[in-house]
């Protein structure tokens, strides 16, 4: 186990920059989840810590060693780092057993057969794979693929797992059942993991910290938790939950507290910004109250299940987005009182 | 995210491993190419465009040439309308039986030339054995109708017919059926899609293999030689195999600038063929759905009774006819039970010692040629696709000029190549290497596409997660790359050693006493009239090609899809 350390790290493919100046350090044993749209560079970052591409700029360390320096020209190639790698298309080498696949690792290493056999058989058991060790990898679920390409990345002990989108290919009830595969395994070898995913969900449900990324940056890493409440950029508010952000005008801090004008009125906000310029507006600090002194119209009600989701125009003409136990018709006019919003200057 | 393209990953074994084998390729293939195209520029010492300008003005060279244009035209169009009719009825219908459809009308593709005009003249003309058994035989004296342009065209373009049929069914699967089935629910009736969505998107690949067609029935060899010569009607292969045996290598230089000819209109016909390949996949991006399948009903039966009677016209009907003359005790009698006799397969496989010689000469060479070119093409191949480097690519595009040739341009490009060792006195012309050689040149192709569309549609992460877990290179190109490209490997060697069993144009010119191949042997059997031997030699070959193709149809199933070249 080892922490990974990146320094000033960027990947061009030609002209076009896919990583640009990426700083961070992912801790010994954490669980860090990369999130992003489409194209944000969080696979070519995989890639890079992998050894499957080389940084056209900064640095990689695994531990206390260096396995990329764009500088030095110095680059250790993936079979001498001692990570482990889940692909999205799992990878499975369809000519071997899975018993194969899983030792292919202890073959390279030259392990004396009874401490392979042993090792196979632990990692076999841990992802509940025994009775299909003879099985070739075609006659598997996609499940059962994604427990195999775990198992292979588990029987080598690596220092680092880095897991590529590993459950975009399978259906919504084995996701779930997968991402406990996946905590499980975390919380039992406490190996340091690295997990590209576009669905915010499974970043939130599994990791201990997620990395924004957006246009092949690092927008902000920081926890669940934290991410949800502070955003600290509009990409942030709006990439992350339900919501919508809105500017605010003229904040006046006075002790810890501090109140600001949007959406027509003055109203306290929470904020660590000596001067927050946006607001970020959860539909949970939004209530419904006839006697609310902000008015909105009610644009679209979508229902959810149990509750509806309120498109609103405010009378700013800001967009709105609230929660409500009844269907309101499209055009009504209603009331809204608001809990403290997160407030913070646009990056 | 998902990785459209296969990121380069470089590690400096690979590299240096990638150097290595590229420059060997490159030397094989594209070192006698290149010193043809120096000899033509350059022939007579220093540029000397004068001599070109001498050579091409030569009557003898124009009619050769305009032969040739019209002969592989003409040829091309009576390959399109048979290749287009079956590609459409058998890519687009309900017809029954295609796989064995297919199967039959890609024999005359793998049968070599030679044979093909050996056989068609079995059944025509004064002599016809199978007409005379019949007793429809033409009297004596009459010409025998294939010795002309006419016939020239008609073999061509049965020939070829294969090319034509593979490249359009290809592209008609490639229409998906919701394609027009969008055009149906927008009112689009009959004909007019026909017209307007299916022609229009097939079009490119007509095209393309229109192209490749033209290109193939240029420089084919074996046809105009066995048809044309006894008419006096030169192509420019021929006019290059008549000078050359003629005069020898005095006119070397002469002949290479007739080389250059017709490989300038080859690159063109290549290039042409590239350009539409390019605008087809344009086209087409993504087509997932179901393919076009168009019920023909009552006309189902009458449909197929036509196509299989079409096989029976350009297929059974011509091997009928080699089959017949080569039962028969001398050529010209008729086949009945008291003549039949079994004394030319006799005299020919067992007598003749050339024949023998050829059996083994032809043998060694295709073999060795499939397995050399087999252990050079899988780690190029995969190595190409890992690194894509720009002498890579440059080799990638270029790799197909010596299958694409004429093989006597080639033959001509190893003689120049060949005749003088650098730094040496000593020449590999006369000898079995140089036709070795050649057949490396020329076969690298048909080995390496095979196993670089097998190596493209391999999952990069399944070399990636080798790489994962530590596997050095040698690890990984025996226990992940080689076991996971094998069956394409092994189908692309058949291919190579079928094609080089079968060859005539490359040897025509490289052989001499003690180094014939099968294809000299035969065109020299028939050549000093012994028809009944060369006919037998001939059905030999047919029968061992009809059996590489069926074990390679039987085995089809666990090939991955694109490598055997008559299924898609």
């Amino acid at each position: 186990m080892a922490e990974l350390t990146l320094t000033g790290l960027a990947k061009h493919f030609g002209k076009t920059a896919a990583l640009q100046s990426v700083s961070t350090t992912v801790e010994n044993g954490e669980f860090l989840a990369l999130l992003g749209p489409s194209g944000c560079g969080k696979s070519t970052l995989l890639r890079l810590l992998a050894g499957f591409e080389q940084p056209s700029e900064g640095s990689i360390h695994i531990g206390a060693q260096e396995v990329a320096n764009a500088a030095t020209g110095r680059h250790a190639a993936p079979e001498d780092r001692n990570i482990g790698f889940v692909f999205q298309s799992y990878a499975l080498w369809p000519h071997m057993t899975v018993r194969r696949n899983v030792g292919y690792p202890l073959e390279i290493r030259k392990l004396p057969r009874a401490e392979r056999e042993a090792r196979i058989d632990a990692a076999l058991a841990a992802t509940a794979l025994q009775p299909y060790a003879d099985r070739m990898p075609s006659d598997l679920s996609g499940g059962q693929r994604q427990r195999v390409a775990l198992a292979r990345c588990l029987v080598s002990d690596p220092t680092a797992v880095l897991l590529d989108e590993p459950l975009a290919n399978l259906d919504v009830a084995l996701r779930a059942s997968m991402q406990e595969v996946f905590c499980d395994f975390h919380q039992r070898t406490g190996a340091t993991m690295v997990y590209v995913t576009h669905d915010q969900a499974e970043a939130m449900a599994m990791a201990d910290r997620i990395a924004v990324m957006n246009e092949g940056r690092i927008v902000q890493l920081d926890t669940p938790e934290a991410l949800y409440a502070r955003p600290r950029s509009r990409f942030v508010a709006e990439f992350i939950g339900d919501g919508t952000v809105v500017p605010l005008s003229g904040p006046q801090h006075s002790g810890t507290s501090c109140e600001a004008s949007l959406l027509g009125t003055r109203l306290p906000v929470k904020t660590d910004s000596p001067s927050p310029t946006l607001a970020c507006l959860r539909p949970e600090n939004l209530a419904i109250a006839e006697t609310g002194d902000i008015r909105a119209q009610v644009a679209r009600a979508t229902y959810l299940g149990g509750r509806y989701r309120l498109d609103l125009v405010a009378t700013t003409g800001d967009a709105l987005v609230a929660q409500s136990l009844t269907r309101y018709a499209p055009g009504s006019q209603i009331g809204l009182t608001l809990t403290p919003p997160w407030a913070f200057a646009a990056a | 995210m998902t990785r459209a393209i296969a990121y380069p990953s470089s590690s400096r074994s690979e590299g240096r491993l990638l150097t290595l084998v590229l420059g060997l390729a490159i030397l094989v293939t594209l070192a006698p190419v290149a010193r043809l195209f120096h000899e033509g520029l350059t022939a007579g010492g220093g540029l000397n465009p004068g001599f070109l300008a001498e050579v091409l003005a030569k009557p003898a060279t124009r009619s050769a040439l305009w032969h040739s244009l019209v002969t592989a035209g003409l040829g091309t169009l009576i390959s399109v309308l048979i290749g287009g009719v079956f590609a459409f009825l058998v890519a687009l219908t309900d017809l029954r039986r295609k796989a064995a459809l297919v199967f039959c009308l890609m024999i005359p593709m793998m049968i070599p030339p030679q044979i093909t005009a050996l056989s068609w003249t079995q059944v025509m003309g004064p002599s016809s054995v199978f007409l005379k058994t019949l007793g429809l035989a033409p009297p004596l004296g009459a010409p025998q109708p294939l010795y002309s342009p006419g016939g020239i065209i008609l073999l061509l373009g049965i020939q070829h017919t294969s090319i034509i049929f593979l490249t359009l069914r290809a592209g008609l699967r490639a229409i998906p059926q919701d394609a027009v089935e969008a055009a149906r629910i927008s009112g689009a009736r009959g004909l007019r899609i026909w017209w307007q969505v299916v022609l229009p998107l097939t079009l490119p690949s007509l095209l393309g293999g229109i192209a490749i067609t033209f290109v193939t029935a240029l420089g084919n060899f074996g046809i105009p030689a066995m048809l044309g010569i006894p008419a006096g009607y030169a192509t420019l292969p021929t006019l290059i195999y008549q000078r050359l045996a003629g005069l020898g290598t005095a006119v070397l230089a002469e002949v290479a600038v007739l080389a250059m000819l017709i490989g300038a209109v080859a690159i063109a016909g290549i290039l042409l063929q590239r350009f539409f390949h390019r605008r087809q996949r344009l086209h087409l991006t993504g087509a997932g759905g179901r393919a076009l399948m168009i019920p023909l009903g009552r006309a189902r039966l009458p449909v197929e009774i036509a196509l299989w009677l079409m096989i029976a016209a350009i297929l059974v009907l011509p091997m009928a006819g080699l089959l017949a003359t080569s039962l028969v005790p001398a050529y010209g009698v008729p086949l009945r039970l008291d003549t039949l006799s079994l004394d030319g397969w006799h005299e020919a496989l067992f007598r003749q010692p050339a024949t023998r010689r050829a059996f083994v000469n032809s043998f060694l060479l295709s073999a060795g040629a499939a397995a050399l070119l087999m252990a050079l093409c899988l780690p190029l191949a995969w190595l190409m696709e890992r690194h894509k480097t720009r002498a890579g690519q440059l080799f990638d595009s270029l790799l197909d000029l010596p299958y694409a040739l004429p093989g006597v341009v080639l033959a001509i490009a190893m003689i120049l190549l060949l005749i003088n060792l650098p730094f040496t006195e000593a020449t590999l012309y006369g000898t079995i290497w140089i036709i070795f050689l050649a057949y490396l040149a020329r076969f690298l192709a048909v080995m390496f596409r095979p196993v670089q569309s097998s190596l493209r549609q391999l999952d990069p992460a399944m070399d990636e997660a080798a790489r994962a877990v530590g596997a050095p290179l040698w690890r990984r190109l025996r226990d992940i790359i080689l076991p996971l490209s094998a069956p394409a490997a092994a189908a692309g060697a058949i291919l190579v050693f079928l094609t080089a069993f079968n060859e005539l144009t490359v040897s025509a010119l490289l052989w001499s006493s003690g180094t014939e191949t099968l294809g000299v042997v035969i065109f020299n059997l028939d050549d000093s009239g012994e028809t009944v031997m060369a006919s037998a030699v001939a059905m030999t070959i047919v029968l061992v090609v009809m059996f590489l193709m069926a074990v390679i149809q039987l085995t089809s199933r666990h090939l991955p899809k694109g490598v055997v070249p008559w299924q898609s």
